[in-house]
């Protein structure tokens, strides 16, 4: 855990070998992109239905979650990224990402959908306006090391979940901002943005576990 | 435990993080907000009158009505955006109290002071302020600026000068990156920016916030060539709601900005759009109404 490694790729990268893609019709890819890259994945944008093809896993970034909504289902990305999901592959979702993952929505605008895939319920700009955007050190018993610094920014959280999914880390007042189900993790805030690995680490571990032993024709180039 | 602040330097450029990508809207109702909305806007500038208006109608042009944006702030879920005079902290202070998500700080508006920008540092509220070279984009980061925006030419429909201005702080940043660690003091003097920001933005071949482009943009293809230039996303003001059908342009602005470098969704979406907005040509406005050299 001790190699920081923040500039350059550490002798065992945790993303070596993977494929993996980041939704980039809107939000913050750039973060995601750049995180992804200093943990050794290699790591391709996604915007239309063939550039899913061959990845580990995939991040939804944070974004304007109605925006995205409505760019999956205009560009024809919404049924196949569903049916990837549904195939299990791992996804990490922040912020706009996390609303995309929640089976259900509390306030969407008129008409938004989610994918969903995590037996939760979701309500948007929960906190309030830009004013009530803050930063805080956050406890995430999975996580080991020290608190989480997170920010969370018009960020959404998590009214309800269902026995199939898994808390991850609660507001000191108890209000329920990190979950996973199976392969895929979602979070109210930006670990990408305030430096904070640990979370794309975990979600690299569990992309790598779940890689498809048997590939579909593809040719793992440099894999090993 | 919690250590928990709001208003920090992160939560305030993270916002900007956020509507990458995206496509900022003028709204002068909440009518227009909500067809914003459903167009995919990642928010909404909320103000009394389009720039072309304020242009055509002269005057003084103020900080909108608080009602007004109250208005807009009940109508939609994206994030809202309003305008203060340059140098005018005061609206700035109404405004972070309405709640707004971002201020902008901003020329199309007749400045409040003619020297000095607000001191953006002392709010909670996050700013974007217009910059038409990389001096003046770090001179306002260095006063508190969390987004930047090229300025263009506002309410001309006529995107030669936000070409001009984007293309002339993308250079000055590859050109800073191309110095030696010694001569960023001069480069620093020159662009009359702290050196700080200089040496960082040399370091890193970017702002060091989110950098949009603003002024003038009318078509799908303006947008995206806004974004084919570097930009991190637009805003486009009286393009959307003075031209035949807001709606279907609004929509497909975004979807242009999004697949800004595939010509082939450029085409579909730009096909029977409806008339464009009318527009003025920049090299026909005297000098004294081009809103961009206003700002120091």
């Amino acid at each position: 855990m001790s190699t920081g490694g923040s500039a350059g790729v550490p002798a065992y990268a945790p993303g070596q070998g993977l494929r993996i893609g980041v939704l980039a019709l809107q939000g913050d890819v750039r973060e995601h992109e750049r995180m992804l890259t200093s943990l050794g994945a290699q790591v391709t944008t996604v915007r239309r239905e063939h550039e899913l093809e061959g990845l580990d896993g995939l991040v939804l970034p944070g974004g304007e979650s109605s925006v995205i909504d409505k760019l999956l289902r205009g560009t024809g990305m919404y049924e196949p990224l569903v049916a990837a999901l549904r195939a299990g592959l791992s996804v990490l979702g922040t912020c706009a990402g996390l609303i995309l993952l929640a089976d259900r929505l509390a306030d969407g605008i008129t008409g938004q959908q989610t994918l969903g895939g995590i037996d939760a319920t979701v309500r948007r700009n929960a906190f309030g306006t830009q004013r009530e955007s803050f930063e805080t050190d956050l406890e995430v018993p999975a996580l080991e090391g020290p608190p989480v610094r997170a920010a969370f920014i018009r960020a959404p959280v998590i009214e309800a979940l269902g026995p199939a999914a898994t808390p991850l880390a609660t507001l000191p007042d108890g209000r329920l901002v990190a979950a996973e189900q199976g392969a895929l993790m979602g979070l109210s805030f930006h670990p990408e943005s305030t430096g904070e690995s640990r979370f794309h680490r975990r979600f690299l571990s569990t992309a790598r576990a779940r890689r498809a032993p048997v590939c579909s024709g593809g040719a793992e180039m440099g894999a090993d | 435990m919690s250590d928990t602040t709001t208003g920090t330097v992160q939560v305030k450029r993270g916002l900007a993080e956020m509507l990458k990508g995206g496509v900022i809207m003028d709204v002068v109702d909440a009518e227009q907000a909500r067809i914003a909305e459903d167009a995919g806007a990642v928010a909404v500038m909320a103000l009394e009158r389009v720039p072309a208006d304020i242009r055509a109608e002269g005057g003084v042009a103020r900080m909108s009505d608080p009602q007004l944006i109250e208005e807009i702030q009940a109508a939609v879920s994206i994030p809202v955006m309003a305008k203060s005079r340059i140098g005018h902290f005061v609206e700035a202070q109404v405004l972070q109290d309405l709640g707004v998500d971002y201020v902008d700080e901003s020329e199309v508006l007749s400045p409040a002071d003619h020297a000095h920008h607000i001191d953006k540092w002392d709010f909670t509220v996050p700013f974007v302020c217009g910059a038409t070279n990389l001096g003046e984009a770090l001179r306002r980061i260095a006063e508190g600026a969390a987004m930047i925006r090229s300025k263009g030419e506002a309410g001309t429909g006529d995107v030669s000068e936000a070409t001009r201005h984007i293309r002339t702080i993308r250079a000055e940043i590859r050109r800073l990156s191309a110095l030696s660690k010694d001569e960023l003091y001069v480069a620093a003097k020159e662009l009359q920016a702290p050196y700080p920001l200089v040496a960082e933005v040399a370091a890193t071949g970017m702002l060091p916030v989110v950098l949009f482009t603003a002024g003038g943009i009318a078509t799908p293809a303006d947008a995206a060539m806004m974004m084919q230039l570097g930009a991190d996303g637009v805003f486009v003001g009286s393009g959307i709601f003075t031209s035949g059908d807001p709606a279907k342009r609004a929509a497909a602005i975004v979807r242009a900005t999004t697949f800004h470098d595939d010509p082939s969704v450029i085409t579909e979406v730009s096909r029977g759009l409806g008339k464009a907005m009318v527009g003025i040509n920049v090299a026909d406005l005297p000098a004294p109404h081009r809103l961009a050299e206003r700002g120091w």
